[in-house]
């Protein structure tokens, strides 16, 4: 048993539990109801299934300009991921193309309502 | 019009491009750094964007301890949301939560709305910069412990930001004890 062995035993547990990560964001994205739950299944276990290959990929490949690449894949990975989801998410709520019954607390759109309604109380 | 020509150049921005840019190539070679650091410069001139008022403090020790916390988050929350999408007999029962943050600062607003959508099962809806409202959906308020618990966190995660890179009086104008 020597270093290469063990760094390949993490990198093939990495690999799969990033797939299996990514498989759950699939069975998500399928199965909830509205678009709003479907952001946290699509960009979510996603960015933590994208992290765990890349850290699978780095132990295998072992060569610095590959992990050098990965460590900013995975940054951007980092930075861009909810940019998008918050604009997806904000682009639903704002053309009203989400059910407002599958919410069971809903602020925004009481205080929305509110903004536009001073006078009206509740 | 405004006037975008000969604005002072970000050293440290042209550095990070360079960087990302001989990262992208895979090696150091001296002609990839000056590429890059050419194109850096091209960039902030090209396309220049506003300034990010920044008066705060960088504390190595709380940077750290958030960066730590955000790891375990992200895992946590990922095993959890994995749960929710498994389980076959219960479909999540999503919220959209309110929370008034502390701080006066576009940065630190922004940064905790980033780390609250990278965290999984919150992601941020509406931010109100004017009065510093964040708008958060959860996926499951009851599997997460309930509304005011979901609050809670938010305002830790800005606490957090604000410890690691905030001034003294900022800190101190947010109601947050060093």
């Amino acid at each position: 048993m020597n270093w290469d062995t063990i760094a390949d035993v993490v990198a093939a547990i990495c690999l799969l539990l990033g797939s299996a990560f990514t498989l759950a964001a699939g069975i998500g994205v399928l199965r909830f109801r509205d678009l709003l739950s479907r952001i946290h299944a699509g960009a979510k276990p996603q960015v933590v299934g994208v992290i765990l290959a890349l850290i699978g990929l780095g132990l295998r490949l072992r060569s610095a300009s590959v992990i050098a690449t990965l460590i900013l894949v995975g940054l951007f990975q980092l930075i861009t991921a909810p940019v998008s989801a918050s604009f997806v998410a904000r682009a639903a709520y704002r053309t009203g193309t989400f059910d407002p019954d599958e919410l069971g607390v809903d602020e925004l759109t009481e205080d929305l309502a509110r903004a536009r309604n001073p006078d009206d109380e509740g | 019009m405004r006037r975008l020509r000969f604005r002072r150049i970000s050293w440290g921005t042209v550095f990070w491009v360079a960087l990302v840019w001989v990262l992208l190539w895979g090696d150091f070679h001296p002609g990839n750094i000056f590429a890059g650091a050419l194109i850096g410069i091209v960039v902030q001139e090209v396309l220049p964007l506003p300034r990010v008022p920044y008066s705060g403090r960088i504390h190595p020790f709380y940077l750290f301890k958030l960066v730590v916390r955000f790891f375990v988050d992200l895992f946590v929350a990922s095993f959890q949301l994995a749960a929710i999408a498994l389980n076959p007999r219960r479909l999540p029962r999503g919220a959209v939560i309110g929370v008034q943050t502390r701080s006066a600062s576009d940065l630190y607003l922004t940064l905790t709305a980033q780390i609250t959508t990278l965290v999984p099962g919150s992601v941020v809806v509406e931010a109100i910069r004017s009065n510093g409202m964040l708008y958060v959906h959860f996926i499951d308020v009851d599997f997460q412990g309930g509304i005011e618990a979901m609050k809670q966190g938010v305002l830790a995660t800005e606490e957090r930001v604000m410890r690691a890179i905030a001034s003294d009086e900022e800190l101190e104008q947010a109601g947050i004890t060093r």
